[in-house]
């Protein structure tokens, strides 16, 4: 289970602008992934379908630390973490569906898109593949000598792989400039923490390697904010690699097909009514007297409208033609496949 | 505006399901997020939770209903004030299945399925480099070296990485001297961590270096074949062309000599299978040189397979400044009339002596080396069928799914009119490698068997 924090972050330093940007980005992940789940439902969106609903503050918080030029990388569950570094909910969504307009012409789905405009280096269908190549996203810019840091995002589940281990000694021997974040939502698909190791911190393990590291409250968005400043300037200063163990929560199965028995109802409903990160800030910016229910109410119209008309674009956005089955296996090449071949 | 709440597919292959449970009564107010029902589906009870806010108008399916179709509309969600009246006639949205007209009507069909078959290509027997050239005597060994090294001079982002590679000068000694040259930012060492640096090779890739991977034998790469396949192979693909992986992973692979069945395996098979890859087998010095040069300039991820038993061997080379041999170009490396041996890396040490054995006994084999397993270069292949009506294949794999498999069905469905005898593949034995000397020697494929297999296909 989740720490109970002794309190949230201070929020004392935090501007207006900032808060209502954090409320906006999570409310806007929150809504896309529940119109996700719909047309899931509607049979729009076929396969497997993650989402992200619950654990929204770690990607926003983390993002709020980032500067230009800094990469991420991540698993499967990934509609947030895109959204987060502000590619367009249309061609998210429009790849979920499996059209020509997703960001991977319909050819990769939910579990495979990326951006180099937004240096959004995927999806990565395969639990912790992402963190030795996320290494490596690290290992070229240091190459470089740039100052620039990467996310490499993982869950507790993903902790368990021994390729994170030899990832963890590479990067802390080399001085990679890379925050590992364990975003431990405390189901690895359904076996829970406490029945896959012993281990009572994730973070923890990163001292066998002389990484730091530290847990955070990932249901408080200013907390893993502060907490993603820290980690970003020990590795600008050239200091290595350096771990969040993020704490949170997904509300809704591992997949859509999960029915979630290996946890109480009640449980899911505790963390939605008590800790919410959400809701968080939306009594922060009521009680700071920052907004008002019009405001918000305002913002949320403004929210549901560009989820809306993603969903829209992503239905109408044609399916890829078929020539698309033949491009992009090789770079700098005519479109080859093996009937060609064998022609 | 009333909303209709659609019966949900809530697993990849639920058609219909069990409305069990209404959690949630007419009248109820709702918020995304809150439970409405549970429903069965064709594995499990799931919970199906709200997306839209609103007030629960109607119930339109009961609970205890079988058989729901998907995109059956369920209930109705309506606004404060608004009546259930005011709710549209059901009208089901419109199924997953049926994309936008004029994208089905436009579809093309496939390259692979035009009506017109593509011309037969021709097979490109231009030689290497331009007659002429003066050649110099030097190993695979110091061919690999130099083509690594001249490509580091030429091109600031490649870089080597690799157990051992550095301080230690190599397990094989392919990278003798290259530390001392480049110094530890673009010679790196590794710890014994296959799969990590693999990956981070890949990554590394991903961002826009260009990384020569060594692996001590190939055999160690099966640690690390996720990243090779999953991550470098696909991703160009899943990426819809955005994120290419510009990477050559290299090192000896096959038998080396009494090593047993842990570290003697040919793994030619097993990536020339995988779309995304190229994958490269090299026989003499200057193939060795002129392909591995190509492979660290090619764009796409490159499986480089070397052998340790041809590293000592020398070769003559052309003492050119710069050449490369391109990919998918074989090479006749002795004409002849009587039969074609297609082989590629060591088998080529086989198929070479056979030849010489066969035309004492005034059989002429034309010999061709394939160099590159993906792309494979099957003009030169066919055009040579086609003028000797016979084909044995050489290999050291094994002989399930081996290259040679793969070639006679390509042979049979392209040449088969000009065949006198059905092709035979010649390949190792179907056994782990084992370790005595003389189950070793019998367990890998010799000579004297590539001769009698041209025997019975010129029915001598």
């Amino acid at each position: 289970m989740v720490r109970k924090p002794a309190a949230r972050q201070s929020t004392s330093n935090v501007s207006k602008d900032e808060l209502l940007k954090y409320y906006r980005d999570m409310l806007l992940i929150r809504r896309f992934e529940e119109k996700a789940g719909q047309l899931y439902g509607m049979g729009l969106i076929g396969g497997f379908c993650h989402l992200y609903i619950g654990q929204e503050a770690v990607v926003v918080g983390l993002e709020a630390a980032a500067k230009e030029g800094d990469k991420r990388i991540t698993s499967y569950r990934d509609h947030g973490h895109m959204l987060a570094c502000g590619m367009e909910a249309r061609g998210v969504m429009a790849e979920l569906t499996g059209r020509i307009g997703g960001y991977s012409k319909g050819k990769g789905g939910s579990m495979h898109m990326f951006s180099r405009e937004k240096h959004f280096y995927g999806g990565h269908g395969i639990v912790a593949a992402q963190v030795p190549l996320g290494a490596g996203l690290a290992f070229a810019d240091k190459y470089l000598g740039n100052d620039n840091v990467t996310f490499v995002y993982f869950g507790d589940g993903a902790s368990n792989q021994g390729q994170v281990y030899e990832t963890y000694n590479m990067a802390e021997l080399w001085e990679l400039p890379v925050v590992f974040v364990i975003e431990n939502n405390q189901y690895a698909m359904g076996t829970s923490m406490k029945r896959s190791t012993k281990s009572t911190t994730l973070f923890g393990r990163g001292e066998a390697f002389g990484i730091k590291g530290e847990q955070v409250d990932g249901m408080d968005v200013l907390a893993v904010k502060a907490a993603g400043e820290k980690a970003v300037a020990h590795c600008r200063a050239g200091k290595g690699p350096y771990i969040l163990e993020v704490m949170t929560y997904r509300y809704r199965g591992h997949s859509m097909s999960d029915p979630a028995k290996y946890r109480t109802r009640e449980e899911v409903q505790k963390m939605r009514d008590e800790r919410d990160a959400i809701e968080h800030v939306r009594e922060l910016l009521l009680t700071g007297k920052h907004a008002s229910e019009e405001d918000l109410k305002a913002i949320d119209k403004e929210i549901k409208d560009i989820v809306n008309d993603s969903a829209e674009f992503a239905k109408e956005s044609p399916e890829p033609p078929l020539e698309e089955l033949w491009t992009d296996i090789y770079a700098g090449e005519v479109p080859q496949g093996g009937a060609e071949q064998n022609a | 505006m009333a909303t209709e709440i659609l019966m949900p597919a809530l697993s990849p292959t639920m058609e219909e399901g069990t409305l069990a449970k209404w959690l949630v009564k007419e009248g109820d107010s709702v918020k995304s997020g809150d439970i409405l029902a549970e429903i069965e589906t064709d594995k499990a009870t799931m919970e199906f939770e709200a997306v839209d806010e609103g007030i629960l108008g109607k119930i339109l399916v009961a609970e205890g209903s079988q058989g729901v179709k998907v995109n059956t509309p369920i209930a109705v969600l309506v606004e404060e004030g608004e009546s259930v009246d005011a709710a549209p006639a059901p009208k089901a949205e419109a199924p997953a299945e049926a994309p936008p007209a004029e994208a089905r009507a436009e579809a093309p069909a496939a390259p692979a399925q035009a009506a017109a078959p593509a011309p037969a290509p021709v097979a490109d027997l231009s030689p290497d480099w331009p007659e002429g050239t003066p050649m110099k005597t030097m190993t695979v060994r110091e061919a690999l070296r130099e083509a690594m090294e001249e490509e580091m001079n030429r091109d600031e982002t490649v870089f080597l990485m690799g157990e051992e590679v550095g301080e230690y000068q190599g397990a094989y000694k392919i990278s003798q001297g290259l530390l001392d040259k480049f110094g530890p930012r673009r010679v790196v060492d590794t710890p014994i961590s296959e799969i990590g640096f693999a990956g981070i090779g890949t990554g590394a890739a991903m961002a826009g270096l260009r990384p020569i991977v060594e692996f001590m034998t190939f055999n160690f790469a099966m640690q690390a074949i996720d990243h090779i396949i999953n991550s470098a192979a696909k991703t160009l693909y899943m990426s819809g062309g955005q994120m290419g992986c510009p990477i050559v992973f290299r090192g000896p692979n096959g038998a080396a000599a009494r090593v047993a069945a842990q570290h003697s395996q040919d793994y030619a098979a097993w990536y020339a299978q995988i779309p995304g890859l190229k994958v490269v087998m090299p026989y003499s010095a200057a193939d060795a040189k002129g392909l591995l040069k190509q492979a660290i300039r090619d764009p796409n991820p490159v499986i480089f397979l070397e052998n340790e038993i041809l590293y000592g061997r020398s070769f003559e080379v052309p003492d050119l400044e710069d050449f490369t041999i391109p990919f998918g170009k074989a090479k006749i490396v002795r004409p002849g009339r009587d039969v074609t041996l297609v082989s590629f890396g060591i088998g080529m040490v086989h198929a070479l002596e056979a030849a010489e054995k066969l035309a004492s006994e005034g059989i002429e084999a034309e010999v061709i080396d394939l160099r590159t397993l993906r792309p494979i270069d099957y003009a030169t292949l066919i055009e040579s069928v086609k003028r000797t009506n016979r084909c044995v294949t050489v290999e050291e794999g094994f002989p399930v799914a081996s290259i040679g498999n793969h070639l006679s069905a390509h042979i049979m469905e392209n040449a088969f009119d000009y065949l006198d005898a059905p092709v035979i593949n010649c390949t190792g034995k179907d056994v782990p490698m084992p370790y005595a000397a003389n189950l070793e020697k019998h367990a890998l494929i010799t000579s004297d068997e590539v001769v009698a297999a041209v025997k019975k296909v010129t029915y001598r």
